[in-house]
């Protein structure tokens, strides 16, 4: 008898989504309530594990052709590309600004240099977690 | 930083833009555009000398990592000054040199060449410019590693390959060992300024670390400057370019050694370790290398050893002078200074002429296709300029008059005569043997200089034991050459345009507090070092007549250094025995492993608390929270779980079950109150449940016949004792929080996070503000761990490659 993946494959879809739109807000509510760049990134492979597991490993690398690698090494440009930014104003590696500015339609909002930094987190948690198991998955032998 | 500053790192920035050059004018020869850097630093160093007596030191500092004394402190002086001509000098030259020796071809990617000699050209500049040690230190590291991938620019030859691990492996180690001696010097006087330890060379001299610290220092010295028996990898070398040999390997950066001698003179100098070990390597070195120079049938292995035994005789003279440091500036110290002075006009002198003669052998092995002796002859019509600049720089090398190679070697016999008058260091008895040896390596040297320029341009020539048709080399190829041997007759004419230009500041720099009078001249009066110039000229052409006879000895025939089976033995039983000890410990088994690093984890933390006696069990209970019915249920449930887990037989369900372990946890840090935690616990746990799955998908079932029971009882002590670690080592922290007064860092934190970085979440802001370059270097490990099990499983042997 075939399996029948149709109730799987349905809900994945909806859920998927869900979790991954949740990583998204987790990233961003990091700065003040529970969340960040490491859990978001954490969540967000999650969302995409999830997929990967209920459709096909070929479906989803067509749907989706990231290189993780990449992946990886742009979140550690971006970290290096945060720390260097403060040597230019001459304080030391990975030093952290934040300001208040006053943004049209939102009002005072707080921007910070870390968002870059969980930026870089966040991909490299995600290039990680998804280069490893997908590396292990692939594997024919 | 000052324009001295830049001056250091200009090699380096002109390295980024080269594979661009490289790439975008493919027309050019890369060459053209490394040629204006040396000729302006050249220029610009040239502004610093001075005609009248005395220079005036240059100091810049811009701090690196003040707080552990590590400054990048540029310091010239006269001798600074004298090596960083030399680089940018002979750089320009080697760099035009170059542009006609390596053709522009596909197959050889130039860029590449000039790149690594461009970072040579500023890790050496670097070495004699900073006062720092541990700057230095780098430098030096970074020429070993430039001089490696200059050796291997042929990387498809074998002989390249192996020239070039072995000059790496010897001279890196001997870094290595130097920076250790650094650090003993750091520990005795609290400084890495070379200047702040000279100020302290008593307080050195006197302390038990002194001679520790000097041999160790020495170490790096002699492994560079391929001093007795470290000299093996200097031959092997010359499987790089000739330009690179000419320019690395016998003018700038063999000579390294020699500089860091000469620097350390003023803070050893004066101890018998150091006046007896540097001359005696330098004189064994010495005649080693001329009578091994004597054996070689490839025109640059005679070289090679020619300038291992040029470089001894320097050092000789180095350590002989020291000896001036002894006694009092004002008495017969004066007297010994001499030998301090031959050295540094002998260095000189050595780069001149040794320079002009690598550049000649590059052109005969250009224009004929070989080097080796036996082919070649005749070439003296073939190729007059080659030849005349080969008549004169071996002339001046074998220590034949008006060439400067003459003056300073009556100047080395002075010195060497000198020092058996040493009052000290039982010379009046032992130091008879500094002349006899001196005397016999210059036969020696004699000898192979007369053997290179007979053998090349007298006799026969065979054009059929040629691979090439033999002619003059083009003009572009001459000039460098041209250029080094008029300077070896101009030095000899009139040596004394060094004198106060360019010897005093150097002398003044080795030696502190004495005064110079460096005058040079050809004729002393029939005295015994003229004796013995007559006495090398004929003996040594008394043993060329006669070298048929000679030829066919086995000592003729055997021209691989002996020494040379102690290095590859050596490396051979390095690399089995490294093999035999992974092979012990390397089961194979990931539960063996977890063994290992429990105990050790165990053993490191268990000895640790024991030694600083840190176990207190005095823990208050009365100033804890009371615990709540939801976490004694989590607990229990925690400890029933894990307690079932070893006596699950199916892996699948094991990893279930430790799932379970990981939510259990997480459901404790939701009742402490710690939802990041929390979170990050539960999301962990999801994607290692996924990849323990994965994991075990490819392993076989697990069978419960395998243990053996005695294996199974130390599994036991291994996990109860780490257990009990943990426990006792979690109760004392708490035990001495509670009595101490400690105060928890979390108070900092809490007080502060708002202030400093505007976010709330105090978790996310010490990740990623408080401790940002933790963080950046921990997800640094998991990129590489990640790369790690791409390069495990996609590159994994398929059996039968060749490891």
């Amino acid at each position: 008898m075939k399996t029948n993946y149709v109730m799987l494959h349905t809900i994945t879809r909806i859920v998927a989504l869900i979790v991954l739109s949740f990583s998204v807000y987790l990233f961003f509510a990091g700065h003040y309530t529970p969340g960040g760049g490491f859990i978001g990134g954490l969540m967000f492979a999650c969302g995409l594990l999830l997929l990967y597991l209920s459709f096909d490993l070929n479906k989803i690398t067509t749907v989706l052709p990231i290189d993780f690698e990449k992946v990886i090494a742009i979140g550690l440009l971006i970290g290096i590309g945060t720390g260097l930014n403060s040597l230019l104003f001459g304080d030391p590696f990975l030093t952290m600004y934040f300001d208040y500015y006053d943004v049209w339609l939102l009002g005072e909002v707080g921007l910070t240099t870390t968002t870059p930094f969980a930026i870089a987190i966040f991909l490299v948690v995600v290039g990680v977690a998804l280069l490893t198991i997908l590396t292990i998955a692939g594997d024919e032998a | 930083m000052s324009l001295l500053h830049y001056l250091v790192l200009s090699p380096f920035i002109l390295a980024i833009f080269i594979p661009f050059l490289y790439k975008w004018f493919r027309n050019v020869h890369t060459g053209w555009f490394i040629l204006p850097l040396p000729v302006i630093l050249f220029g610009y160093l040239l502004t610093f000398v001075t005609t009248g007596q005395g220079m005036e030191v240059v100091e810049e500092t811009v701090p690196w990592v003040p707080s552990l004394g590590i400054n990048f402190t540029v310091y010239l002086d006269g001798l600074s000054l004298l090596f960083a001509l030399l680089i940018t000098g002979i750089g320009a030259l080697v760099v035009l040199y170059s542009i006609f020796y390596i053709a522009n071809k596909k197959d050889e990617p130039l860029n590449n060449f000039y790149v690594y000699l461009l970072m040579f050209m500023g890790a050496m500049l670097g070495v004699v410019l900073t006062d720092n040690l541990i700057v230095i230190y780098v430098f030096w590291e970074l020429t070993s590693l430039a001089s490696s991938l200059l050796i291997a620019y042929w990387f498809h030859k074998e002989k390249s390959r192996y020239g070039a691990q072995k000059s790496m492996l010897i001279t890196v180690s001997g870094g290595f060992a130097m920076l250790a001696g650094f650090s003993l010097l750091y520990v005795i006087t609290g400084t890495f300024s070379i200047q702040g330890i000279i100020e302290q060379s008593a307080q050195v001299i006197a302390s038990p670390l002194a001679v520790p610290a000097m041999l160790l220092v020495l170490a790096g010295a002699f492994t560079k400057s391929a001093q007795f028996p470290f000299h093996i990898w200097l031959p092997d070398a010359m499987e790089a370019p000739t330009p690179v040999s000419a320019y690395l390997h016998s003018a700038t950066m063999v000579k390294a050694g020699i500089y860091l001698v000469a620097r350390f003179t003023p803070v050893f100098g004066g101890m018998p370790e150091w006046f007896w070990i540097v001359s005696a390597a330098g004189i064994i070195t010495l005649t080693w290398g001329s009578i091994s120079a004597v054996r070689q049938k490839d025109l640059k292995a005679i070289l090679a050893f020619s300038t291992v035994s040029q470089l001894g005789l320097i050092m000789t003279l180095l350590g002989l002078g020291s000896a001036a440091l002894y006694f009092d500036v004002a008495n017969e110290g004066q007297y010994y200074t001499f030998a301090v002075m031959a050295a540094v006009f002998h260095l000189i002198n050595h780069a001149t002429f040794k320079g002009g003669l690598f550049m000649a052998v590059g052109i005969i092995d250009h224009e004929t296709g070989t080097r080796d002796i036996r082919k070649l002859g005749g070439l003296m019509s073939v190729m007059p300029i080659t030849f005349t600049i080969s008549l004169i720089g071996l002339a001046s090398m074998a220590g034949l008059p008006p060439f400067n190679g003459f003056l300073s070697k009556e100047m080395f016999f002075t010195g060497v005569l000198d020092a058996t008058e040493l009052p000290i260091f039982n010379m009046q008895t032992v130091g008879l043997m500094f002349p006899v040896l001196a005397w016999i390596a210059s036969i020696f040297t004699f000898l192979y200089c007369l053997i290179m320029l007979m053998k090349t341009f007298f006799g026969k020539y065979q054009p059929e034991k040629l691979e090439k048709e033999a002619h003059e080399a083009p003009i572009g190829m001459l000039i460098s050459p041209i250029i080094l041997i008029s300077l070896v007759v101009i030095i000899g004419f009139f040596p004394n345009i060094l004198a106060y230009t360019i010897i005093e500041p150097v002398m003044n720099s080795i030696l502190p507090g004495f005064t110079f009078e460096p005058n040079i001249y050809h004729w002393h009066g029939l005295n015994t070092e003229i004796f013995m110039t007559v006495g090398v000229i004929l003996f040594g052409s008394l043993i060329f007549m006669n070298l048929n006879r000679w030829q066919e000895t086995y000592f003729f025939l055997r021209e691989r250094d002996p020494l040379n089976q102690v290095y590859d033995k050596g490396l051979d039983g390095l690399i089995t025995g490294a093999q035999g000890i992974t092979n012990i410990q390397m089961t194979g088994l990931l539960r063996d492993y977890f063994a290992y690093m429990s105990v050790f984890m165990v053993g490191a933390l268990m000895f640790t608390m024991f030694w600083f006696d840190a176990f207190t069990f005095d823990v208050n209970f009365g100033m804890m929270g009371s615990i709540t019915p939801y976490a004694v249920i989590i607990i229990v449930l925690l400890a029933v779980v894990s307690l079932a887990l070893p006596f699950i037989q199916h892996r699948v369900s094991a990893i279930a079950v430790l799932g379970v372990v990981g939510f259990l946890i997480a459901l404790l840090f939701v009742n402490f109150r710690a939802p990041d935690l929390a979170l990050t616990q539960l999301l962990v746990e999801t994607v290692m449940v996924v990849l323990f799955l994965l994991c075990f998908y490819f392993l076989p079932e697990l069978k419960r016949g395998d243990f053996k029971p005695k294996f199974r009882w130390l599994n036991l002590v291994i996990s109860i004792s780490v257990g009990l670690t943990v426990s006792l080592i979690g109760i004392s922290a708490l035990s001495l929080s509670q009595t101490d007064g400690y105060e928890s860092i979390s108070m900092y934190f809490i007080e502060n996070t708002y202030e400093l970085t505007g976010g709330k979440n105090m978790v996310n802001m010490i990740l990623d503000d408080f401790r940002a370059l933790d963080t950046i270097l921990e997800v640094l490990v998991l990129g590489i761990a990640a790369l790690g099990v791409v390069a495990l499983i996609k590159l994994r042997f398929k059996g039968g490659e060749d490891v």
